[in-house]
């Protein structure tokens, strides 16, 4: 270690290399396996650096600065149209769908049995945040309630709901896929109320559709209609 | 009335269609969305941003904000400057958040690397780099952060200014010119008079050591400094 271009790294996790020196190390970087795993950790040094830095506190007008331009820039966002275009079956699916289906926006508390596994709950956590952050994923909106349907291409998915009210004492929410018209338990979970976040466990298919239901707790066999939401 | 159908099919779905579908209560009030954010990690605000959710950038903001600014100004030296390094950094944020791999970096380290790579954009342009430690009375200015965030960060401080002192002087110098003073490897090399595979090599041993040394006690119990040191 310690030699030639992997020796940039260090300059590199420190921003102090010339421009011309950046550009070199980043293509090398895109192909050098040492070089990403040592940057990973200098990067959480120069992370524990900026902590350390000991500068002042900002003033409470740079936060509304930064949202004020992130409201005034449009964000790419896929536009419901286009996963519709995907998904001709849509009109028949859709219907039993919307049937069945619902409108989530939760952030999953828990799903299926693992209301005490954090360790579940984080798992869940971290695909819903890999299948959010995929730019490949395909973005619809809810034909009920408030939200999203998330889809990333290998059929992984994730349902945004932006407000769902805590479920009634006694009852639970509970997702279900439905692929033409038969309803498939996605598993149960609970909203606190505010927007949710609720990983589907299952592949969600081309032209399915996802629901949700309110459903005695510990969950039903078949939906309740209505559905409070549906993609 | 029957509020329990079973699907058997298609037809029976078809009419329960449209007037079934309950409306949802109206959108939250802002803070008590924010409230459920505060369950998600970093990266999944990271993730709700790239959906161009407005709340999980304000959220990562009030995380990152504080350490984010402290870091432009001890580069930068000034309000204004440092302000467009961090708010030109929290726009990249908001563009480019499904760009964001969580496997390279946390999302608080990524952030800062966007505001320091910026901010040193910005020093650099600017030719007012200075390395020395800020006053006393500067770091103390601005709005004072909650109780629990300044007994984190003070923490961390702590911990990461020890573990900078435990540094060689010539790593420690070569590491602190370079992120808190903005020069590059070979501005450094020239200002020290000595040669750039020199400075190069000062700071791959210095970042390589304070890895070391943050290392062994960030992963366990970091909340609890010892009282007997």
């Amino acid at each position: 270690m310690g030699t030639g271009i992997h020796e940039l790294t260090a300059g590199y996790a420190l921003d102090a290399l010339d421009p011309a020196e950046r550009e070199e190390y980043e293509r090398h970087l895109d192909t050098c396996e040492q070089c990403q795993e040592e940057l990973v950790a200098f990067l959480e040094v120069t992370g524990a650096l900026a902590i350390a830095a000991d500068g002042p506190a900002p003033s409470p007008a740079l936060r509304e600065r930064i949202l004020a331009d992130a409201r005034a820039e449009q964000q790419n966002v896929v536009p419901l149209e286009s996963r519709r275009r995907h998904f001709p079956v849509l009109a028949a699916a859709t219907a039993v769908a919307a049937a069945v289906a619902i409108g989530l926006g939760i952030y999953a508390v828990s799903l299926n049995n693992d209301l005490d596994s954090t360790k579940a709950a984080l798992t869940a956590q971290e695909n819903a945040a890999a299948v959010l952050a995929d730019p490949a994923a395909t973005t619809v909106a809810l034909q009920a309630g408030s939200g999203r349907l998330v889809v990333a291409a290998e059929g992984d998915a994730v349902l945004v709901l932006d407000d769902l009210a805590p479920a009634p004492a006694g009852k639970t929410y509970q997702a279900w896929i439905v692929e033409g018209t038969t309803p498939v338990s996605a598993g149960t979970f609970a909203s606190a109320g505010g927007q949710a976040i609720v990983p589907i466990p299952q592949a969600v298919p081309d032209g399915a559709v996802v629901a949700v239901t309110v459903e005695e707790a510990g969950g039903a066999s078949t939906p309740s209609l209505p559905p409070v939401a549906a993609s | 009335m029957l509020n329990r159908w079973r699907l058997a099919g298609e037809e029976a779905a078809m009419t329960l269609l449209a007037p079934t579908v309950v409306a949802l209560p109206d959108p939250p009030v802002s803070w008590s969305m924010r409230r459920h954010l505060a369950h998600l990690s970093d990266e999944a605000l990271v993730a709700l941003v790239a959906r161009a959710d407005e709340g999980a950038l304000a959220e990562l903001y009030d995380r990152v904000g504080r350490v984010a600014y402290g870091l432009a100004f001890r580069v930068l030296r000034d309000d204004r400057l440092a302000e467009d390094a961090v708010q030109e950094a929290f726009l990249g944020v908001w563009r480019t958040a499904a760009g964001f791999r969580a496997e390279r970096a946390k999302a608080s380290t990524w952030i800062l690397t966007l505001v320091h790579r910026r901010a040193v954009d910005l020093v650099r342009r600017e030719e007012r780099r200075r390395a020395d430690p800020l006053d006393e009375e500067t770091r103390d200015a601005g709005a004072s952060p909650s109780a629990e965030d300044a007994a984190w960060l003070g923490f961390e401080r702590e911990r990461v200014q020890g573990a900078l002192k435990q540094l060689p002087d010539t790593q420690r110098e070569a590491i602190e010119l370079a992120y808190y003073g903005g020069y590059s490897q070979s501005e450094l090399a020239e200002r020290l008079g000595l040669p750039l595979g020199t400075i190069k090599s000062r700071m791959f041993s210095g970042l390589a050591r304070l890895r070391e040394l943050l290392g062994d006690d960030a992963e366990e119990g970091s909340w609890e400094p010892e009282s007997t040191n």
